[in-house]
């Protein structure tokens, strides 16, 4: 059916009173023999699950991930829907509007994706290398720590620290990548660190 | 959270004061309303805004930001004046009965030993007088005129219904309905659930907030109850881990404390650590420290942490200060004493307080390196986005090292929740262009410095190249490999210290818990608090057995609980002297003549008899503190104060100005307006909405179709004071900062009388920046103070002083 | 707790439902069929709602809508109104009770009551448009529509918008391809509440029951439940603290009725066909969609602008 005129036409019949030829155009009356299937398709068939919890807030809700491609046999993997995860005894399916949306944080077009660079004073980020970027970065922290480490205080007792240079841990990484971060911090002598339990 | 969100179903009461959990945790708030639906339970909500949480609330009061304090007094007070008090439970389980210093007194706002040039206490007089055996005098009759108990309600009789009022601008009739409904939960069957957040913490006071709350649990016996508990309700996902291995300044993993300068080796780090009872038989089991701290070592540099050398004791860095925390970075790097500044996952520059001083202090920067899964405003802070971003790159001279990471649908590993359960979960997609996992980009850093410092040599290069780094691919651990170390291994065989014929781990296996850690060196473990978590029995926190015996909410085979699998904290108290439940329909456990057991994990000795060992296991007192001796900065008892910017001065303690014992630094108190400021005279305040996950949901398109713009919210009376108009433009601004917004005028927010006055309340909603696909907007700490709480310097984000005025708005 | 949705099955099912259990169609007969389908039905309790829009993100997830992003107004609704891309929304009231004097926000989950006797389908003039199967769901079918807007005129709850990209028609499935494999709609699955439940028609009725129970024991003396017979009954109703206010409810209809023109265009093309119509009486039906429409619910507003004084966020 051609929508665009039909639909003119309806709007325009209301108008100029030519009703009758109008609504006969359309065939009124009469019943198609066959009409489209409304339902649509299931779209989670055949696609491969992972569980997750949601990144956000400290409920840590149950999730289930659905993706085209599967990780665990080396393919690439592209989720296409997120939804609760019904046997989770805290959420049970259930998600707030931030994690009813998780599939747009994952697919976000602001996500980052490639290391970049800003040189001091210019109005750009440049893209880099990982190993640049890497090589520059611990280039700058050797560096500082050579020039402003402390080894002993005024009263000469080791006290081994680095107060130059700062880390900021995140609030949403997991306890693993927390306890790596814990050992390179500390053991570089890092004392201005912490995290967003903070504020 | 001391119970559970699934636990929060068997309770009687909610009071959600200090939080707006419907809008910030509703998936956590559905087990309110189930307790609601099934048990009648009735909710209370206590906030100067009308929130989502109070359009299902059976009772809504309003209150003044800022006093919550003389509110919760308030209600201690009405509790020690109508009876309703636990007895059994504050007897037995709290230092009610213990006989405080005779120095220690409060007077005019003001504890004894202030120094107000220092803006801190001795504390010295803080304390229980400790008779010759050594250990705490008591009195059980409470008759003492100095015991906790007669102090405490001396203290809190200040807090009349009509001071309350006067104070918080909650009218009386509204109070009192709040303490008559809160104070039946004294009886030992009916139990009370407080629901908090960062409406306690964000504040110059916020630790006492929730200690008064803590100490009103307790007066009603309902902590360690099914139930009950202090439920704090954490913000992001893993904030509870993230403090739990001990990612702040000051501490190390598992809640152990960071050397000073004045601990100069570990003897005498040790000294202060004994934690000797304070009463016979008490557990006190932080005398286990010494087996935490050495395990720790052990984990962090394995064979090269000796006996010998102290167990790389000196290796650690050691502190000058309190703590070199968020607020004192930014400060460090304003003064220019800081030269870099790495981000994992943060985006201090709208999280922090005070943004002009957070562009000046991150423009004097040598380096900022940055890592997220999304853009952020901190790694974009040196670019101009107009009025949203005003700066001029050309002056800006901090490189900037962006790095892409990924973001949880494509890591694998453990958070930790508000119930504290370490939840596993599993990579589901792959990441876009170069993201790299976190894990990765930390060996990154770790590898090619310690390469750097082997070739070159440098500064005390020692704690770096010894670092324990055994994993199979040095480049990039994995998250099994670092949950086994986090859990602890036993180097040699450990035995049964009280049966040595039994062995607890052979030499080489994973431990099956804390309890088999050894201060000799031959146990290592990363977090002694998660130890458990992955041992020999396999990944517990990977566990998805939802059987629940009898619904109690425990869910005890769902992953892992930290401490020790254990779901409700300080759960021997829920059950009598006797060891029989106070209410047997809300048993958890139960003493059967010869050890406890139940639904849960004991929080006590399994073999601990019930009239002998206290249940507050990690206090050397056995019991929980009404009086907290010289544990806080800012006083033993909570005590009323304004924040540093309010709209009416002091009203129990005139000639004090905010936390007398809050850190301030030079420059930013100049930039607090005068309390009762005519310049600035409505009382702010911040907070998220239910549609925005801070500032990652700006990325997200549904979200920010949900709540698109930046808008503050007004009252009408104060709309039609100010001729301001519904979703008309309004200007606003506070001594340090001024922004743009749309106006919501609203009947959720009414004007509040304090000691006679209208206070006007203007609430300012967080999320907006400038990236994004959300419309660019500001963000409430362009307004907000730079001070944080007495003892954990968590920013007053909540309450502040500004000015309004409608505005054009912006030209199209 | 109500039983929760379950998890949806990855593996390939036939449809639960389909074309043999029309019940009606849009402009055509048909023969329902022998046996009708147990009734479905959404059941969204008012008093447990904490407008936290989960049922909107929900929604636009499933469905893969994707709305503009749009200014704030001064209120809390966002998107505006109901839009092709927006099947529900979530409309905020703040509602002086001048018993109590206590304010109350009062939200509801705005979107397709999927009425027994749908205004929309028999107002629709294009064959197959709109159909209902017997279990009460009322779907839309968009290679049939022709976009007049009819179906807006016609329901008594203003629900239907037309697109301007494919100038078709849009509202709430209530997740049909969802239900055809035995789920829940994502709204319902999502709701962290269970403000949003899903099951059959009676079984929300009794579920009802036993809230109105709760909300009367809390002193909520006219709570009641909304399953307006003027539309035959829904398959989304509501559990409403206020049932004897409706309208209160950012201007829920009172008593929700087929215009009985619209039954008139429906007998008539049903029964008589159009070449036996009238010329007076299309003329008069088009005079009434165009001047006419919703004439009940606009009435109902305005009784709700009396008892509430002034609409906002």
């Amino acid at each position: 059916m051609n929508m665009e005129l039909s639909r003119r036409q309806f709007l325009g019949a209301v108008g100029a009173g030519a009703a009758a030829t109008a609504l006969g155009s359309l065939g009124f009356g009469e019943i198609e023999a066959a009409h489209a299937e409304a339902i649509r398709a299931f779209k989670l068939v055949s696609t491969t699950e992972t569980r997750n919890t949601c990144p956000y807030c400290s409920v840590a809700c149950g999730i289930i991930m659905y993706s085209r491609g599967d990780r665990t046999k080396g393919e690439k993997a592209e989720i296409i829907h997120i939804e609760g995860d019904t046997d989770h005894p805290t959420n049970r399916g259930t998600l707030c509007p931030k994690g009813a949306a998780l599939l747009d944080f994952v697919k976000s077009e602001t996500r980052l994706k490639y290391p970049m660079i800003r040189k001091p004073g210019s109005d750009k980020f440049e893209r880099v290398s990982w190993d640049e970027a890497l090589d520059r970065i611990v280039r700058l922290m050797k560096d500082d720590r050579d020039a402003n480490f402390i080894e002993r205080n005024e009263a000469a007792v080791p006290v081994n620290r680095w107060i130059t240079t700062g880390f900021l841990a995140a609030s949403a990484t997991t306890n693993e990548t927390a306890w790596e971060t814990y050992k390179v911090v500390r053991s570089a002598g890092m004392l201005v660190f912490d995290n967003q339990a903070r504020v | 959270m001391t119970n559970s969100w699934t636990d929060i179903k068997n309770t009687d009461l909610v009071i959600i004061m200090g939080g707006n959990a419907a809008e910030a945790h509703p998936c956590g708030f559905k087990w309110v309303t189930e307790a609601k639906a099934n048990r009648g339970a009735k909710l209370i909500v206590v906030d100067p805004r009308f929130t989502r949480s109070a359009s299902v609330a059976d009772f809504y009061a309003p209150i003044r930001q800022g006093t919550d304090i003389a509110f919760l007094l308030g209600m201690i007070n009405y509790c020690m004046q109508n009876d309703k008090v636990h007895w059994d439970y504050v007897k037995a389980f709290t230092n009610a009965s213990y006989i405080v210093k005779d120095g220690f007194a409060y007077k005019d706002g003001l504890f004894t030993g202030y120094d107000e040039v220092k803006r801190d206490y001795d504390k010295s007089t803080w304390d229980y007088v400790i008779g010759p055996d050594g250990y705490a005098v008591v009195d059980d009759t409470l008759a003492n005129p100095r015991c906790v108990w007669n102090l405490l309600k001396e203290h809190v009789s200040i807090y009349t219904p009509e001071m309350v009022e006067r104070i918080c601008g909650t009218p009386k009739d509204k109070f009192l309905k709040v303490a008559e409904m809160v104070s039946e939960c004294s009886s030992p069957t009916k139990v009370m659930t407080s629901m908090y957040a960062l409406g306690w913490t964000q504040h110059s006071k916020g630790s006492q907030n929730i200690r008064a709350m803590a100490m009103l649990q307790l007066i009603l016996g309902n902590i360690g109850m099914r139930g009950g508990g202090m439920n704090a309700l954490r913000g992001h996902s893993n904030i509870q881990g993230l403090t739990d291995v001990g990612l702040m300044s000051n501490l190390l993993p598992g809640y152990l404390t960071l050397p000073t300068d004045k601990e100069v080796d570990l003897e005498t780090y040790m000294s202060t650590r004994g934690f000797k009872p304070l009463r016979p038989n008490q557990m006190s089991y932080w005398q286990n420290y010494r087996k935490f701290f050495v395990s720790f070592q052990k984990a962090m540099w394995g064979t090269a942490a000796t006996p010998q050398n102290n167990f790389a004791y000196d290796w650690l860095p050691k502190l000058d200060v309190a703590g070199y925390d968020l607020l004192r970075a930014f400060e460090l790097m304003n003064q220019g004493k800081m030269t870099g500044y790495i981000c994992q996952g943060f985006n201090p520059l709208l999280a922090a307080p005070n943004r002009k001083k957070l562009t000046d202090s991150l423009s004097k920067l040598k380096f900022l390196v940055t890592m997220d899964p999304l853009d952020t405003e901190t790694s974009r802070f040196w670019e101009n986005h107009g009025e949203f971003n005003d700066v001029d790159p050309s002056q800006i001279q901090t490189e900037v090292i962006q790095l892409p990471s990924t973001c949880f649908a494509e890591d694998e590993g453990s958070l930790t929740n508000s119930s504290r359960w370490l939840q596993w979960h599993w990579p589901g997609g792959t990441p876009p262009g170069e993201a790299m996992t976190d894990n990765w980009i930390m060996a990154q850093i770790h590898v090619r410095l310690k390469d750097l410092y082997r070739k070159e040599g440098g500064k005390f290069p020692d704690p770096i190249v010894n670092l324990d780094w055994a994993y199979a691919d040095p480049n990039e651990p994995t998250a099994e490999e670092l949950a086994k170390e986090i859990n602890g291994k036993a180097l040699t065989t450990v035995y049964d210290t009280a049966d040595p014929t039994k062995v607890l781990a052979e030499a080489g296996k994973l431990l099956p818990g804390f309890a088999a850690l050894r201060d000799d060196g031959s146990t290592t473990c990363g977090c002694w608090v998660y130890s458990g978590c992955f041992n020999e029995n396999g990944n517990n926190m990977a566990r998805r057995d939802t059987s629940d015996p009898d619904e109690t909410g425990a869910y005890s085979k769902w992953t892992f609980s930290w401490p020790a699998n254990r779901r409700i904290l300080y759960n021997r108290a829920s059950a009598d002297l006797n060891g029989k439940p106070w209410d047997p329909s809300r048993k958890i456990i139960e003493w059967d003549g010869a050890k406890w057991s139940g639904y849960d994990v004991p929080d006590i000795l399994p073999t601990a008899k019930p009239g002998e060992v206290g249940p507050f296991i990690m206090n050397p007192e056995g019991v929980s503190r009404l009086f907290t001796r010289g544990l806080m900065r800012d006083g033993p008892f909570p005590a009323h104060y304004e924040p540093f910017e309010s709209p009416l001065g002091n009203l129990v303690a005139p000639n004090v100005r905010g936390n007398p014992a809050a850190r301030v630094f030079k420059g930013d108190f100049e930039q607090f307006a005068e309390p009762a400021s005519e310049e600035f005279p409505y009382a702010a305040t911040s907070y998220r909405l239910t549609e925005h996950f801070h500032y990652w949901t700006k990325h997200v398109h549904v979200n920010a179709v949900l709540q698109p713009e930046f808008f503050v919210e007004i009252s009408e009376e104060l709309a039609a004071e100010k001729g301001i108009t519904r979703g008309g433009w309004v200007h606003v601004w506070s001594k340090r900062g001024s922004i743009e917004a749309k106006a919501v005028v609203t009947k959720r927010i009414k004007p509040l009388i304090c000691d006679g006055k209208p206070v006007h309340v203007i609430g300012i909603p967080l999320h907006w920046g400038f990236t994004g696909a959300a419309r660019k907007g500001f963000g409430p700490n362009s307004l907000t103070p730079f001070v944080g709480d007495a003892n954990i310097e968590t920013p007053e984000y909540k309450a502040f002083l500004v000015n309004i005025e409608p505005i054009a708005g912006p030209v199209a | 707790m109500f039983p929760p949705v379950p998890n949806p099955s990855t593996a390939p099912q036939s449809p639960k439902f389909g074309e043999q259990d029309l019940m009606r169609r849009s402009a055509s007969n048909v023969t329902p069929p022998a046996q009708r389908q147990t009734e479905v039905a959404k059941l969204i309790d008012v008093s447990k709602c904490i407008g936290c829009k989960a049922c909107q993100a929900a929604c636009i997830e499933w469905n893969d809508t994707h709305p503009e992003i749009e200014e704030n107004v001064g209120v809390f609704e966002n998107p505006h109104d109901l839009t092709p891309d927006m099947f529900t929304l979530m409309r905020f009231t703040e509602w002086e009770n001048p018993e109590t004097n206590n304010l109350e926000w009062l939200i509801r989950k705005d979107g397709c009551m999927h009425c027994e006797d749908p205004g929309c389908l028999k107002a629709c003039p294009a064959p197959g448009a709109i159909v209902q199967y017997s279990n009460g769901i009322v779907d839309f079918v968009h290679e049939n529509c022709i976009g007049c807007g009819y179906c807006v005129k016609g329901c008594p709850f203003n629900i239907p918008r037309i697109s301007q990209v494919d100038h078709t028609a849009y509202k709430c499935t209530l997740c049909s391809d969802r239900i055809a494999v035995g789920q829940g709609p994502a709204c319902a699955k999502a709701c962290p509440t269970q403000a949003i439940v899903y099951g059959t028609k009676e079984e929300m009725k009794k579920h009802a029951e036993g809230r109105i129970t709760d909300l009367k024991s809390r002193g909520f003396a006219n709570a009641g439940l909304y399953d307006p017979p003027g539309v035959g009954g829904t398959h989304v109703m509501y559990v409403l603290h206020h049932a004897d206010k409706p309208e209160i409810y950012a201007g829920l209809p009172n008593n929700p009725t087929i215009s009985p023109i619209v039954e008139a265009w429906k007998g008539m093309t049903k029964y008589a066909g159009l070449a036996v119509m009238g010329v007076a009486a299309v003329t008069g039906f088009l005079h009434y969609m165009v001047n006419g429409p919703n004439r009940v619910t606009e009435e109902d507003e305005e009784a709700a602008e009396r008892l509430t004084g002034d609409r906002s966020s």
